[in-house]
């Protein structure tokens, strides 16, 4: 019989019901890879993109040429910060499980990329984040009543309504505006940066996106333009393992790592373990000390697990094992950089448990300001004539009269409070 | 003041604008070094360096996504898409991005950028050199649209885009580059320097975004076109003997609507001309905003001279542009109509 082609359609290792199984992990030993200088040219350092940098070893001990050799005190930071979003992100899934906000996106498992990452860097580069870097607020310092306002829509809401929960944007604080329309940040960041070399200033840009919206162009626009112009960026792969349901596979990742893809643009690709505090610092610094050196960009792949679902729209249980989660071979990022804190004497269950506790306040605490800005369903509320503003910096003739048409059908609404259409209900 | 086609007053308006806004910078495929394959950015590299007009890889997307990051970062980019066939590849970073920073961030971040393009037909460009997509543009909120129709609007309307806070996608009609064009392909062509509107000033000025221009008063019907169209719609003009009003449109978004509709009210007689394809085309909002402004001094109904609904045709691009014959044709039918 002559040969006929077939489709590889991936598989992941398991699916529920079945053992979670992620043998396919290539884990390099704690301290195990060089950290070669901040010039060394994308060639020679390619097996940087294969194998996986490490700074925290079985014993929680930091080893190794990656070791930032952070104080204890930033460390306690870190773990804070951590903590916060973490606490801050189990908060809001329980309120939007309560029907007080209509969606949220957890970071849980992943807080070490974001707010290791966000500390290695200065407050003046420009971040471009997807939905899931909530912890590069934390890091700047933004008051958590800010991000919950958004969530709320309500009168403090920073977008005045406009956008979906966790849409969030902080201008003075150099985060950008979430798309909601996945990797197109990428090469806006490489735009931001390119202008920041040409302005001849000494700051970056860094962006993320998933291993799963890696797959569209704007992914590979923003790694040709950054490798052209050597742009002063930081382009960040977040790998979690999934996209909604689909797993990394289906992004690619079954034949080459993520971050392999760097070396095929001439820039350096660095494999992180994402869950190790301390590594994802190091290569973060690396990578801003190489772009501030006009060295040229970096691509980092965090190789990490999203412990809870995409979203509050998706049941994880549906698609994956149940215990997955449990047998992720690079652990709990809070955990590690606890246990590590531990044996430096830094640190002990009991503080942390003081600490958990008075996070938990602040987050009630929180959360009970923001919901006095008004709720989805009570209490002061933004002005939808605003929903008129900003389309354009001035608005637009035809904007101001379909502005005016829906004011004067509110007043006409006012005027007759009772007169409003009922929808009728099928029995 | 200086005789100029439009490419000159294009190329004009950059290096006006690159002179005095350290911010303005030009971005494109092939408009450094070569100075763009249809020479609009010629020279501005030379004069102004290589970090001012950048030469880019082959990725639409990529470099609408590049000027929006840059002018998040206070650049005012001036990004060149080589013709408006190549746009859809940038179109998610035109429509969800560009159109809508401002927006969702609620004034916090916003990027003014003028992405300039040729489109239109008559080039013998066939289905991928040749098309009109602005009313793929227009239905976007968030983004002003523009195209002029001789080298003085050009180069105004081309200032006041780069000026202007928002972001504008600018059409540049490539037909009449470099002359009018009256829709007779046979005719010998006519350049810019016959034209009043071939009389630019060398030095700055702006035409207003958001201001259509009566080009031809009159008494009978009123012509509301754009672009090439324009030219065309002159000859059909004096072709069916009607004294006819045109009106330039020049700014698709935001639309001069009292202009149009003044124009519309006064002769009670309306045709609407573009080259672009009709169903969903841009002239269907002018029929619309024409009908609900004019209603009650209309006397025939409105008519469409629009490009056919196929793909611009490479060996049949006469019978598919809407040439003066058809748009007298048009004109006839308004003004005989009861």
């Amino acid at each position: 019989m002559a040969p006929r082609s077939r489709l590889h359609v991936p598989h992941p290792p398991a699916r529920p019901g079945q053992e979670p199984d992620f043998s396919y992990l290539e884990i390099s030993p704690a301290g195990a890879v060089n950290r070669p200088d901040i010039t060394a040219s994308a060639r020679d350092i390619e097996n940087l993109s294969l194998e996986m940098v490490r700074v925290l070893d079985d014993e929680h001990r930091s080893v190794g040429p990656w070791n930032p050799h952070l104080e204890a005190e930033e460390l306690q930071v870190g773990l804070r910060h951590m903590l916060l979003t973490r606490l801050f992100d189990d908060r809001m899934q329980k309120i939007q499980r309560q029907g007080r906000i209509s969606f949220y996106i957890k970071s849980t498992g992943e807080e070490a990329v974001a707010v290791a990452q966000g500390m290695a860097l200065q407050p003046t580069d420009m971040l471009f984040p997807s939905y899931r870097q909530q912890g590069l607020h934390v890091v700047r310092g933004r008051n958590l009543v800010d991000l919950m306002c958004q969530c709320l829509s309500n009168t403090r809401d920073m977008c005045k309504g406009r956008q979906m929960p966790i849409m969030y944007h902080w201008g003075s604080g150099n985060i950008f505006t979430i798309s909601g329309n996945l990797a197109t940040q990428f090469p806006q960041a490489v735009g931001w940066a390119m202008a920041a070399a040409i302005k001849g200033e000494d700051r970056l840009a860094a962006s993320w996106i998933g291993e799963g919206a890696s797959a569209e162009a704007d992914f590979h626009h923003a790694m040709t333009f950054a490798a052209v112009y050597q742009a002063p960026v930081i382009l960040n792969l977040v790998n979690n393992q999934y996209a909604i349901s689909t797993f990394q596979g289906f992004a690619g990742g079954e034949h080459r790592t993520f971050a392999q893809r760097g070396p095929g643009y001439g820039i350096p690709g660095i494999r992180v373990d994402g869950n190790d505090f301390l590594a994802v610092y190091a290569v973060t610094q690396w990578a801003a000390q190489r772009a501030r050196a006009s060295a040229g960009p970096t691509l980092i792949e965090h190789v990490t697990y999203r412990a809870g679902a995409h979203s509050t729209s998706d049941d994880p249980t549906r698609y994956r094992p149940k215990e997955e989660w449990q047998a992720w071979p690079l652990g709990d990022p809070i955990t590690r950089l606890k246990q590590h804190l531990i044996v430096l004497a830094e640190w002990s269950e009991e503080r942390h448990a003081r600490l958990e506790k008075e996070l938990e306040a602040y987050v009630t605490a929180c959360w009970k300001e923001a919901e006095s800005y008004g709720t989805l369903t009570g209490g002061p509320a933004l002005d939808p004539l605003t929903m008129f503003e900003d389309v354009l910096k001035q608005m637009s003739p035809s904007l101001v009269h379909q502005r005016e048409e829906l004011r004067a059908l509110q007043a006409s609404a006012a005027k007759q409070p009772h007169s409003a259409p009922s929808v009728a209900k099928k029995g | 003041m200086a005789r100029m086609n439009m490419v000159q007053a294009l190329n004009s308006a950059m290096d006006v604008m690159l002179e005095r806004d350290p911010r303005v910078v030009i971005l494109g495929e092939d408009v450094g070094y070569f100075g763009g394959v249809f020479r609009v950015t010629e020279g501005l590299q030379r004069k102004y360096g290589e970090h001012r007009v950048l030469d880019t890889p082959i990725a639409e997307g990529g470099i609408v996504a590049a000027a929006i990051g840059m002018g998040v970062n206070g650049l005012k980019p001036v990004a060149e898409i080589q013709f408006a066939d190549y746009i859809y590849p940038g179109f998610d970073q035109v429509v969800s991005e560009l159109a809508r920073v401002r927006y969702r961030s609620a004034g916090e971040f916003s990027a003014p950028v003028t992405i300039r393009t040729p489109c239109g037909g008559g080039i013998r460009g066939g289905q991928t050199h040749s098309q009109s997509p602005e009313s793929v543009f227009t239905h976007v909120c968030g983004i002003k649209v523009v195209m002029p129709s001789n080298p003085y609007d050009a180069k105004g309307l081309l200032i006041s885009a780069i000026e202007d806070d928002d972001p504008v996608v600018f059409f540049e009609p490539k037909r009449i580059y470099n002359g009018p064009f009256d829709g007779d392909p046979h005719k010998p062509a006519v350049p810019w320097s016959a034209h009043p509107r071939g009389e630019v000033p060398e030095g700055h000025y702006t035409v207003p975004i958001g201001r259509a221009e009566v080009v031809r008063e009159g008494r009978q019907a009123s012509v509301l076109t754009y672009g090439t169209m324009v030219h065309v719609a002159e000859a059909a003009v004096r072709l069916a003997g009607v004294d006819a009003e045109i009106i330039d449109v020049r700014t698709m978004s935001p639309l001069d609507v009292e202009t149009l509709c003044t124009s519309v009210c006064k002769t009670g007689r309306c045709v609407v001309v573009h080259e672009a394809t009709r169903f969903s085309g841009y002239g269907a909002e002018l029929v619309a905003t024409v009908q609900e402004q004019c209603f009650w001094n209309l006397e025939a109904p409105i008519q469409r001279v629009t490009g056919w609904d196929t793909p611009y045709p490479h060996a049949f691009e006469w019978e598919y542009f809407p040439g003066p014959a058809r748009i007298a044709a048009a004109l006839k039918q308004v003004t005989e109509a009861a």
